[in-house]
């Protein structure tokens, strides 16, 4: 069974009105987006910032809700379930963020913080704690600092624990890697590929950045204005872009350091 | 940690001996001859005269202030002249009312705030945080005693739930309960406004950043995100405007207490200034700073429990 399945997602956002009458304007920030991922694919969704990828992320989350199409994970329409049935199902699916610095409850402890997720789900487990830790190459005395207390690095690492405490079959990285330093991005991929490998994780990667996205993912998305315009094996994207929106992308990414 | 709180007790001190300092020298060197305040202008001289003695202003001015202070910090602040009492029980017999009084309003205020602006926040953008969002600006533009009024027409004078003011002495607790509860609210009401709008913009502002989203994913219901997570990130500025609320409402008694006709220091202020009794309005003017002062030295101490990144700098 795949795994998430997303139908002809569309997600538009009210404007400031213009006029006192009449219809008030909208921005379509998705339009129509279709695609798969399997069990244990890596999945890139890349576009210049404003083409809909976070927002596409919030509706996998089932954060907010698509204006029309469907969203299946397993099979299950999770815009579909009610409230209670959603969280026993969110386990099944994490996310990470961009930003490490506001990602982490700053007053707790980020043992307390990584262990929540176990908590929600009524389990104590104190192990799993400390196999999580090790799991992203941190050492389960680190439990007993606050998050200002790490770098940028070590605290996406913290926030992947905590994803992967679940044992998640999805992980959803919106701009994951985005705001760290090159050297400390490569040691994160690195980590997202190690996990994907071990937990057999199927992982949906947002970025803007294509040269990140080609170095780990299977599957690709191109977004532009909300629009899908490319998808397929990456491979295939990458040596034959069937867009100018895409070349330039490559060009982009090629220029880079 | 240590260092922090060093600071913040010397400052606390510095500012009370400034305090002392104003609060002497406007009563005491610029509007005149105290005599003449206390006795009006057609004293005689023979007067006048005879109770700059028993005042002791016939000693120099510095003399006076450090026999003031002496006299404050063993809790005597000198003879009540209209009451022809000690300052000190004029106080001790009403500090209870006054400090009941701030209390329960700082506490029924912190009830109605915190609820009313969290749900406001969680209900972000639709009817509900309108509502209540209407409600508190009407509110806030409600001064206290119009609204004390409004509270004693409609809840003793039309439904006769409870007494329009007056107090029967803690000796019938009920009664006295009863006959507080309206000043209560009044005192409460205004102040919860202000403090739900804070507690509204600043867990709007907490619920912006990720973790609250990652707490979601986790799987914790709305109510555990609300209380586990935005609430007590979002508790600075809330404990900011708390400190100032709560000088607001011991400020606040004076005219509460003489709306309902209670036996607390706000009324106890009033008559001393109505009977230019010096001495004890002295006395109260320093009160109310050091309470007020005292507020904001704790809301200092409190920011280092909040904030474990201050903890740790402190
Ligand atoms: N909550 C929102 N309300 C209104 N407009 C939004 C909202 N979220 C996103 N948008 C708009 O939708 C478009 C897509 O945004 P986003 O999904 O964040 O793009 P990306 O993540 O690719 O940078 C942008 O034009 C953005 O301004
Ligand atoms: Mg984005």
């Amino acid at each position: 069974m795949t795994l998430l399945t997303a139908h002809n997602l569309t997600r538009r956002y009210p404007l400031p009105r213009t006029k006192l009458l009449g219809k008030a304007p909208f921005l379509t920030a998705v339009s129509n987006v279709s695609f798969e991922i399997n069990p244990g694919e890596t999945f890139g969704v890349v576009g210049e910032s404003g083409s809909g990828k976070s927002t596409l992320a919030r509706m996998a989350m089932a954060f907010e809700a698509p204006d029309d199409g469907t969203i299946l994970f397993e099979g299950q329409d999770i815009h579909a379930l009610n409230a209670p049935d959603l969280r026993r199902l969110r386990p099944d699916f994490q996310m990470i963020f961009q930003d490490p610095f506001s990602s982490l409850d700053p007053r707790r402890k980020v043992g307390w913080s990584i262990a929540e997720p176990l908590r929600a789900m009524g389990i104590t487990a104190p192990d799993r704690v400390a196999e999580s830790f090790e799991q992203v190459g941190l050492h389960a005395a680190d439990g007993d600092k606050y998050p200002h207390e790490f770098s940028g690095g070590q605290r996406q690492r913290i926030a992947i624990a905590r994803a992967i405490i679940t044992r998640p079959k999805l992980l959803i990285a919106d701009e994951a890697v985005s705001a760290l330093d090159v050297s400390v991005q490569a040691q994160i991929l690195n980590l997202l590929m190690d996990l994907q490998d071990s937990l057999g994780l199927g992982i949906l990667f947002i970025s803007h950045d294509l040269a990140v996205v080609a170095s780990i993912c299977d599957t690709l998305l191109v977004m532009q204005h909300g629009k899908p315009l490319e998808y397929g094996p990456a491979v295939d994207i990458l040596q034959n872009p069937s867009h100018t929106y895409t070349r330039s992308l490559l060009t982009a990414a090629g220029d880079k350091p | 940690m240590m260092y922090f709180l060093i600071r913040r007790t010397v400052g606390f001190i510095a500012t009370l001996i400034a305090v002392s300092i104003v609060v002497f020298a406007v009563m005491n060197i610029l509007p005149g001859d105290p005599a003449l305040t206390i006795l009006g202008m057609d004293a005689t001289d023979d007067a006048l005269a005879a109770l700059r003695e028993d005042l002791g202003l016939n000693e120099p001015l510095l003399a006076r202030y450090f026999g003031w202070v002496a006299g404050a910090l063993t809790g005597d602040f000198g003879l009540s002249h209209s009451f022809r009492v000690p300052v000190s029980e004029l106080i001790s017999e009403r500090l209870a009312m006054t400090i009941s009084l701030a209390v329960a309003g700082m506490l029924l205020t912190l009830l109605i705030a915190l609820s009313v602006g969290i749900y406001a926040a969680s209900r972000h953008g639709k009817a509900g945080d309108w509502v209540t969002m209407f409600i508190s600006q009407l509110g806030i533009a409600v001064p206290a005693f119009w609204l004390s009024i409004l509270l004693v027409l409609l809840f003793a004078v039309n439904l006769r739930w409870l007494p329009p003011g007056g107090f029967p002495g803690w000796s019938e607790p009920v009664a006295a309960m009863r006959s507080l509860i309206l000043p209560t609210v009044a005192l409460a009401l205004v102040q919860s406004a202000v403090l739900a709008r804070v507690t509204r913009s600043s867990a709007l502002e907490v619920m912006r950043q990720d973790f609250t989203r990652t707490a979601r994913a986790s799987g914790l219901s709305q109510r555990r995100i609300l209380w586990r997570h935005v609430l007590p990130n979002a508790l600075v500025p809330i404990v900011t405007i708390v400190g100032m609320q709560f000088a607001a409402l011991v400020t606040g008694t004076i005219v509460i207490e003489n709306v309902f006709y209670l036996p607390g220091l706000g009324r106890l202020i009033f008559q001393s200034i109505a009977n230019r009794d010096l001495p004890t309005v002295q006395a109260l003017v320093m009160l109310f700073a050091i309470i007020v002062v005292t507020a904001n030295f704790v809301v200092d101490l409190l920011y280092v429990l909040i904030d474990p990144r201050l903890k740790a700098r402190a």
